[in-house]
């Protein structure tokens, strides 16, 4: 049954189990991880017991017969890097969806991490102009991000403006079960930004099979390693939905009789997911990798497996929020949380900004118990109702995300909303700060 | 001649070795992969099938790969040069390795041959010594480094030479030693352990009688942790456990520190070995790395060896124990070392426990804990190991089998909240739920009355009396609302708020207040409660809320100026002004 063709190559044509998403045959002298064509799908190897070989076919085995022909190719997967790569868009195995080959030079991806001894500690902001980010939630070049985030709510819209203003060298979209109107809504604003050259696309929409998607984070990752590393640039990942993709782990586990954990999720979510977050990076000569990736929130738990693994393992989190008092979607200031702003708050921005963040977001907690008030039919006091009137405010003036402007601009609004509302004593920030930018 | 095996098969970095010679559980082996060797350890033995977990990725790894057997378990070489060091969960020294990735099958030496370092005898000839006696000392950084009887001897040897004062490398003699066989044993400065077997070189481990000052008002204050003590600290994500440990890892009185990063996120790795270095530590006035040693196993590191990370540590800590030292152990964080175990225990098909961890992760858990303590060493000098876990419970939620397993054997309980970290109330340690059973020793309160003053127990007590209180009639003032509750009300809760805001919480990242010493403690505790302690003049509820926030502001720039400096003062003689104001006499 075993012929060689091309070196490495070797041909199989009898398959003795099959369930949905694996095959298995008998074959000998394979590794390991290696990728195989299954009936002209794509499959890797998952388990090796003496001379049975089990494969994981992505795009699921419907339709294979037990003498469909298994070519293996002797290595894992990989992909073409090359400058070539900017302004291209791919499909979850790496190869261009719009026509044309890549030249450059072949990497498997999903490779070895870095060593935590050859990486820098991030310092370098990332403005975006969205103050519920800047502000409150500054981001750094080299952090992890997710927006948590319900599936009605715009966070591709978001992301793809954060993309647009942070200055990156390249920005990888990588579209894990991305619908298709959100992957030519990408394009097009790309396009009309002038950024298209800048970005490279791993795209796997809903119209492709689900475990196709594992491969994607992947693939735009090993690229982003590539710019980072190879050319010293900055680089801004987005991968959206990672929900999507922790769904198509669950499946393959699923389908191998794994034992499940909480949610139906593999026990190994925790290391699967860090496995992508952590190439987030930055090195000491300047090139780095910043993920800002989307987790969706089905109504709004995020006890659920994916979610609370999630915000294990990054750098904070980012949550929309429907403010319905103003009518606008808002970065949530209580729930989300940048964990590396204290490397730039204060030091790359004005120095009074941790104090007026903070000042800020404890008034709105205020504002809050006194809505709570409210609704329990209490009196307010009078400062109860001067929150209330601060907190519509901040929420329009800086939390919204429609808002676009400079750190300083938004630390100035803060002081017209702080003196228009309190006194120094109760936003309480240090004295030579109220001295120096108190409005009068 | 070692044993020898064939890889049979492969899931994931489980991998079968069939082999018909002599193997050990837990023994290490090396499997060759084209031309590098992965190195693995035995845990399950099936007759002929031998279960190895690989501590690297297995990607392209093919049967019929030949396997070597190392003949010993999982060791750590320990010696003169670990401090400031930055290891991998297998004691591979980070710095050592090339290239900017990881490679797997690359393995460094964890100390430096060729260094030389003083060293100065202790024992002399014809004493008689058995294992993990001092027979010399060698100048590490700033402590005496014992070179000790290797812990692997058994029995009781006869020192027959013990080298000069003088600058020696690590792999030279430096004695003598005759067993009761008249044979002669040659002692380095060097030697090994296995990590999973505990270090048991001392007389007597007591009940822990002293407190580990911290410098974390939390703990010190409200919770204090005995030195040799165990606690843990389980928090949902991003409520500050790793904040806490570094904090402590900053201030505590240790002489040295060993952080096992297990599991959890390079950058904060990478912010200790950016800031340590720079940082000075307040008792040598060297920099904090010079008293640090870093276990790294970060969450995109091999999981199998996560599981090793936390020995490697705990195992390097009883060394320097050994040494009399007073060594402060954080691990963060546990739970990934429990899921590492998880994985395995899935691919190997084992009946799943809770949750699917282990049956015997209570056991595993315990086990490691117990390793912790306050020792009596052969020549009645102490040493000590305080052990400091965090626990990542799933979706925050405490009824899960680490927090719940953990929570049997650490005696100290810092429980992180949501809603405080929320609130930013940091650090959100949960002052009601949280306890320190060593409150409860006669031997700690003795200790504690006798450094911090007779009134230190009971005014403690005083203010966590006072937490509740207010947390009660918070509750009260919910439900009633403000003018439906008598004024009084309003006054507890904002005594408790007191408390909260000047006590339990604490800006790590302020110069000044991230560390309290006890004597500042001890100077803020009674100023807290002699302001719980007085009575105050309202003519509404409305007026509470105002002046108690002001009160604690201005507490809080006593906590933001440097102990007894002018500024301190001047602060304090505004407090007094507020507190007239509305204080009855
Ligand atoms: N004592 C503190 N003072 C000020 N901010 C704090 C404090 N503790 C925590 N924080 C804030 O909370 C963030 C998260 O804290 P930390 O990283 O310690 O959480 P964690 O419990 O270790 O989370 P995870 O389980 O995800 O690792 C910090 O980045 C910081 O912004
Ligand atoms: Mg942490």
């Amino acid at each position: 049954m075993e012929k060689d063709t091309k070196a490495f190559q070797r041909i199989y044509t009898k398959l003795f189990q099959l369930t949905k998403a694996t095959v298995s045959l008998h074959a000998t002298g394979i590794g390991n991880e290696e990728l195989a064509i299954v009936d002209g799908r794509l499959a890797q190897v998952v388990k090796i017991m003496e001379d049975v070989v089990t494969l994981q076919v992505f795009a699921g085995t419907e339709g294979i017969a037990n003498d469909a022909e298994v070519i293996f190719t002797g290595k894992a997967p990989t992909l073409k890097v090359g400058e070539g790569l900017a302004g291209r868009f791919f499909n979850a195995y790496g190869e261009p969806i719009d026509g044309g080959e890549i030249m450059g030079e072949e990497i498997e991806i999903g490779g070895p991490s870095v060593n935590p001894v050859r990486r820098k500690q991030p310092s370098e902001f990332i403005a975006t102009g969205i103050a519920g980010i800047d502000l409150n939630n500054a981001l750094v070049t080299g952090q992890k991000i997710p927006f948590f985030a319900d599936p009605d709510q715009p966070f591709n819209q978001v992301m793809a403006n954060v993309a647009l203003r942070a200055e990156a060298d390249k920005i990888i979209l990588g579209g894990v079960g991305l619908s298709n109107d959100d992957y030519l809504y990408f394009k097009s604003v790309f396009d009309e930004a002038g950024a298209l050259d800048r970005i490279v696309g791993f795209i796997n929409t809903t119209e492709n099979p689900p475990v196709e998607r594992l491969l994607v984070p992947d693939m735009a990752l090993s690229a982003a390693e590539y710019f980072a590393v190879e050319k010293g640039e900055k680089v801004l990942v987005l991968l959206t939905d990672l929900t999507l993709y922790a769904d198509a782990l669950s499946i393959v586990s699923n389908r191998m009789d794994q034992i499940p954990s909480k949610d139906s999720m593999p026990g190994s979510l925790y290391s699967d997911l860090a496995r992508l977050y952590e190439k987030a990076v930055q090195f000491p000569d300047g090139g780095s990798i910043t993920i800002i990736a989307v987790t969706t929130l089905s109504s709004g738990d995020i006890t659920h497996a994916i979610p609370d693994n999630t915000g294990y393992i990054t750098e904070g989190q980012l949550f929309l929020r429907k403010d319905s008092d103003i009518g606008k979607v808002i970065v949530d200031p209580f729930r989300s949380l940048s964990r590396l702003k204290q490397l730039v708050i204060g030091k790359k921005t004005r120095e009074d900004h941790p104090q007026v963040m903070n000042a800020a977001v404890r008034l709105y907690a205020d504002a809050a118990n006194s809505k709570t008030k409210l609704e329990n039919g209490f009196d307010l006091t009078d400062y109860d109702e001067r929150t209330l009137e601060f907190a519509r405010a901040y929420s329009e003036k800086l939390l919204a995300i429609d808002v676009n402007v400079e750190v300083e601009a938004m630390l100035d609004t803060a002081y017209e909303l702080f003196s228009k509302h309190f006194s120094p004593v109760e936003v309480g920030l240090k004295q030579e700060f109220v001295d120096k930018y108190w409005k009068k | 001649m070692s044993t020898i095996g064939k890889v049979t098969g492969i899931i994931a970095n489980l991998v079968i070795v069939e082999t018909q010679d002599r193997v050990a559980q837990n023994e290490i082996c090396f499997i060759k992969h084209d031309d590098t060797r992965l190195m693995a350890e035995v845990i399950k033995i099936m007759g002929s099938k031998v279960y190895v977990q690989v501590f690297e990725s297995t990607r392209g790894l093919k049967v019929g790969s030949e396997v070597e057997f190392a003949g010993h378990m999982l060791e750590v070489t320990l010696g003169p040069g670990l401090l400031s060091k930055n290891f991998d969960g297998l004691q591979n020294d980070l710095d050592k390795m090339t290239g900017v990735f990881l490679k797997r099958g690359e393995y460094t030496e964890p100390l430096e041959n060729d260094k030389e370092y003083e060293f100065e005898p202790i024992a002399k000839a014809g004493d008689t010594v058995v294992a993990g006696d001092w027979l010399g000392e060698a100048k590490e950084n700033w402590i005496g480094h014992k070179i000790m009887v290797p812990f692997v001897f058994t029995g009781k040897y006869t020192v027959k030479s013990v080298t000069e004062k003088g600058s020696y490398k690590i792999n030279d003699t430096m004695a003598v030693l005759t067993d009761k066989d008249g044979k002669e044993h040659k002692v380095t400065m060097v030697q090994k352990w296995p990590v999973k077997v505990p270090i048991r070189a001392y007389t007597e481990k007591p009940r822990p009688f002293k407190v580990l000052e911290t410098g974390v008002r939390v703990f010190d204050t409200l919770n204090p942790i005995a030195e040799g003590g165990t606690g843990f600290i389980p928090g949902p994500f991003g409520s500050g456990k790793t904040v806490l440990q570094h904090a402590l890892s900053k201030q505590a009185e240790a002489d040295l520190v060993i952080i096992a990063a297990c599991g959890e996120r390079a950058n904060e790795v990478v912010e200790i070995f950016t800031e340590f270095p720079e940082l000075d530590d307040p008792r040598t006035g060297r920099k904090l790395m010079e008293r640090t040693t870093i276990i790294a196993n970060t969450s995109n590191m091999p999981v199998a060896a996560r599981e090793a990370s936390v020995y490697t540590a705990m195992t390097i800590a009883e060394y320097y124990r050994s040494m009399g030292l007073k060594v402060l152990l954080l691990a963060d964080s546990t739970s990934r070392w429990a899921q590492a175990l998880r994985e395995m225990s899935n691919r190997m098909e084992e009946l799943p426990g809770p949750d699917g961890f282990p049956m015997d992760l209570p056991a595993i858990i315990s086990n490691f804990y117990s390793r912790a303590g306050f020792v009596f060493l052969n020549n009645s000098e102490t040493g000590s190991i305080t052990f400091i876990g965090t626990v990542s419970p799933a979706g925050g939620n405490l009824k899960e089998p680490v927090t719940e397993s953990t929570k049997k054997t650490a005696r100290c309980f810092y429980a992180l909240s949501q809603q405080r970290a929320d609130s930013k109330r940091y650090p959100a340690i949960d002052p009601i739920e949280s306890y320190s059973k060593y409150l409860e020793y006669p031997e700690i309160v003795e200790y504690l009355n006798k450094q911090n003053g007779e009134n230190w127990t009971k005014n403690v007590l005083f203010v966590k009396d006072a937490l509740l209180r207010s947390k009660e009639v918070y509750e009260q003032i919910n439900i009633l609302g403000d003018d439906g509750v008598p004024l009084d009300y309003h006054i507890t809760y904002w005594k408790g708020e007191v408390v909260d805001f000047v006590i339990s919480q604490q800006d790590a990242f302020d110069k000044i207040d991230q560390r309290s010493e006890f004597k500042r403690q001890r100077y803020m505790l009674e100023k807290v409660v002699d302001v719980l302690k007085m009575d105050f003049k309202f003519d509404s509820f409305e007026e509470v809320n105002p002046y108690f926030k002001n009160l604690i502001n201005q507490f809080k720039q006593m906590n933001y100026s440097e102990f007894e400096s002018e500024e301190f003062q001047n602060n304090e003689k505004e407090l007094e002004v507020i507190i007239q104001e509305r204080k009855v006499a």
